[in-house]
Order: C-alpha cells, then structure tokens, then sequence
C-alpha cells in the first residue's frame, strides 16, 4: 500500500510521520502531484496558519488537485481547516471539499482560547472511529473551529458544539492531532490505513 | 469536556535523566525515553524534558533524545532548558518536539517570543516564569527570577505573564521558587491571579507534595496544568492513583483504565 503525506508549508508533519513509524506504515512524504495521484491513501496533516499555508496550496497547484482525488484522504488539524469552504483567520478561501466555515472561538467568554488540551469527542459514526471506546480523549490545540454540520462525524464542546472529525464520500478530517493523542489516536490512524 | 492535565517533568543531563527515579519495573533508571513510555502509559497527559546540560556536546546529545522520545511516545511534549534561538527551537521542533519552553532567553529578550510566535505559531511556544516573592522597594512583591531561580530581574510576575501572552505565548508555565521543593502545596494565590490574567493556559509548578494539592491548585489555583518531579519519580504518588483521586473529586480528567 502507498500512502502519502502531503509535504507544504505547514509545521509538525514530523510527528505524524513518528506516530506511522509506531504502527508500522511504510509512506512517502512528497508534494509531487503525480505521486500523490497515484497513492492508495493520502494524509494531509499540519499545524499552521491559515492564509500562509493555503496561499502555499494555491502556489503549488495542490488547491485544485486534492478536491479532486479519489482515494481516501485523512485531513487534520489546518488539514481539515483548508478542506473547508473559508476560514475566519485572516479571511481566508479554503478548498471548500466540506461547504462549512472554519470561526473563531468567541473570546468573551471565561475560556482560555486557543483550545487546548484533551478534551472528549462524542456521536462518532465513523470507519476511522471503529474500536475506540465512548467518548475518548484526543488532544487538541486550536483556535478556530468548524461549527456542527451535516459531514459532522465527531463533535467535542468548548464554549459551543463543535466539529471534531467531518466526513463526505473519500474525505475524511479531524481537528485534533491524532499523532500525540495517545491509544485513541493510533487507533484512528490506524483504522485510516485499514479502509480498503 | 476539556481536562485537567497531570505533567511530570524530567531532568535530563547529556540524554540521561538526573533526578533519581525509583521504578523497579525499569531497566534503566536514567533511560529518559523509557521512563518518558512508562509516564505516558501510566496516564501523563504530558511531558516536559528539560535539558541542565550545559555543554555543546550535550545540546546534540538532547536532540537525538528528543527524536528517541518522538518516536517512541504517542503523547505531547514540551522541551526547555538553554533554548535561546530561533535556529535552537527549529531544531528542537523538528526533532519531533510538540512545544518549547523558553525562559532566561525571554527576560533578557522579549521580542524574542514574538519572532518565536509568529515563526512557529503561539501554540508551540511556552513561556516558563520562575517566580519568587522578595522585599523589594514597595514592600515584598512576586519578582521574576533566572538562573534556576537564584537571580532577580527587574520584572514583576504578573505584568510580566501578561505581557508574554501579549507577545505570542501559547501558554505560561509558572514555577513558584517559594513553594519549589517544599512539598508544602502549589502558590495557589499567585496561580489564581496568573490563571485570571492570562487568557492562555497556565501549568502550575513547585510544591506538589501530595495528592490534594493538585485538587487545590486546580479548583482554587485555577491551573490548567499541574507539573511536579520528583513526587512522581519517587513513587510518593503514582499517576493513576492521582487521576482517579481527582477524578472522583469531580474533576475533569482523561482516564486511560
């Protein structure tokens, strides 16, 4: 199986690419259109910020490229952000795969933004969800949200419902870091690796 | 609901760690990535690794550390100690580091966590605050200190944990030289007033030395995060015993048994 992760301007794939060491998985870390065709899974992680990392996309040619791929493709943290329609931070056009916009928690309330921590999903129904036990634990770190919609696969609350994985025919994202979530997340990795 | 974080924190001189480490079950009590695993499968929410090296050698030696511990624990954590660049915390980062703490580096330089910030982005990047409350002109006040604590500057605490959030911090990791190694309970007063001033989490640390501390420093300190050492490396407390205290005391935690 060839599995891809996306190389653009976007922090911390490293880790990613630890946490596929610990399960085993054998991937190619490319921005090379081709290869990432061709792949039979395609992981698109990152930590960054919005406008930076999409005007990367749109530089490169990958903006128009991923919407269209055919195979499975995890999307995670700003991953799952540019597979949005717009994000809040800094006004920014995204991929639109998923037709929600990405806002930023409210700062008025007690809460400390960004999110951070670990914090529980619920309602999940989802093939990249088998085996993991009700409400698990997955950390996050974010500032901005996408709210709850109709490709909402995983919710968590702070300050309001969110969305904590989406998912749309092959398209499948979550907004934490499955990398550094302990067991849950190698589960999700993992089971992201299982689809056939 | 977002939890409460249990953080031990790890000592470490040219890749090994330095405080002593009571766990039988462990081959090798100064292996820090071992000991790293066994926090994490105990239930740490996260770690920190801070390097006391001071040697050049042992700055590379605590990178390949840091790539060992990446590799090998499927949890976040921060590493500190001497970090005062951007080229040190790139390296770090790239390594597999989650987070860096920065702490001499800021007082001397503040502008330093903003270049830090907007480089890497505020989540990765943690102010640490040791703090000790002295006489000074207008009476005792909470001054920042360097140098493991033995040095004043001229900042006072709770401007100075504003002013770090302002600047692009992700989050503060306060560490009270009053109550460091007392064992005697966390600063829950100043905690509280840092908790409520910043807008970032707050990792509260020094004085741990039982079980309700934590409680205390959660509920009535407002910490995010509680950090201690050697109560962890001791076995005076076991962390799964101290998340299902916490836990029946109705406190958010991420329960792994």
């Amino acid at each position: 199986m060839k599995t891809v992760i996306i190389k653009y301007n976007a922090g911390n794939v490293q880790s990613v690419m630890y946490a596929l060491d610990r399960i085993g998985a054998s991937y190619l870390y490319t921005d090379d259109v081709e290869e990432i065709r061709s792949a039979d899974k395609v992981i698109f992680p990152g930590v960054g910020e919005a406008s930076t990392t999409m005007n990367y996309l749109r530089k490169v040619g990958l903006d128009k490229v991923i919407p269209t791929l055919k195979q499975p493709f995890f999307g995670t943290c700003i991953g799952m952000q540019l597979m949005c329609r717009f994000s809040e931070e800094n006004n920014t056009e995204c991929m639109g795969i998923f037709d929600v916009d990405v806002k930023r928690f409210p700062g008025d309330t007690d809460l400390k933004v960004p999110h951070m921590g670990w914090n529980n999903i619920t309602g999940y129904q989802t093939a990249l969800t088998t085996g993991l036990p009700d409400n698990a634990y997955v950390y996050f770190v974010h500032s901005y949200a996408a709210p709850v919609c109709e490709y909402t696969v995983a919710s968590c609350e702070y300050v309001l419902p969110f969305s904590a994985m989406l998912h749309k025919d092959n398209f499948f994202a979550a907004q934490f870091h499955c990398e550094i979530s302990g067991d849950a997340g190698q589960q999700i990795l993992q089971n992201f690796l299982d689809i056939i | 609901m977002l939890t409460k974080r249990i953080i031990p924190c790890l000592d470490v001189k040219d890749g090994r760690t330095v405080k002593g480490v009571n766990f039988v079950n462990l081959r090798d009590a100064g292996d820090a990535v071992e000991l790293g695993a066994l926090y994490a499968a105990h239930g740490a929410d996260e770690l920190v690794y801070l390097d006391i090296t001071a040697t050049v050698d042992g700055r590379s030696t605590f990178i390949d550390l840091v790539r060992k511990v990446a590799h090998t624990i499927n949890i976040p954590f921060t590493v500190g100690g001497g970090i005062s660049s951007i080229a040190d915390v790139s390296a770090l980062l790239h390594a597999g580091a989650d987070k860096v703490s920065i702490n001499s580096a800021a007082v001397k330089n503040p502008d330093l966590i903003n270049e830090l910030s907007l480089e890497f982005g505020s989540q990765c990047i943690v102010v640490a605050i040791d703090t000790r409350y002295i006489e000074t002109e207008n009476g005792h006040e909470h001054i920042v200190h360097t140098h493991g604590g033995r040095k004043p500057t001229e900042l006072r605490t709770i401007p100075w944990a504003k002013e770090v959030e302002e600047r692009g911090a992700g989050e503060i990791l306060l560490t009270s030289m009053d109550t460091d190694g007392t064992k005697a309970g966390f600063a829950l007063e100043l905690t509280a007033t840092i908790s409520g001033a910043a807008n970032i989490p707050v990792i509260a640390s020094g004085g741990a030395g039982n079980m309700e501390h934590f409680y205390e420093v959660f509920t009535t300190g407002k910490a995010d995060a509680g950090l201690a050492a050697s109560i962890f490396h001791f076995r005076e407390i076991d962390i799964p015993d101290l998340k299902q205290y916490l836990h029946d005391k109705n406190l958010p935690m991420r329960m792994t048994r």
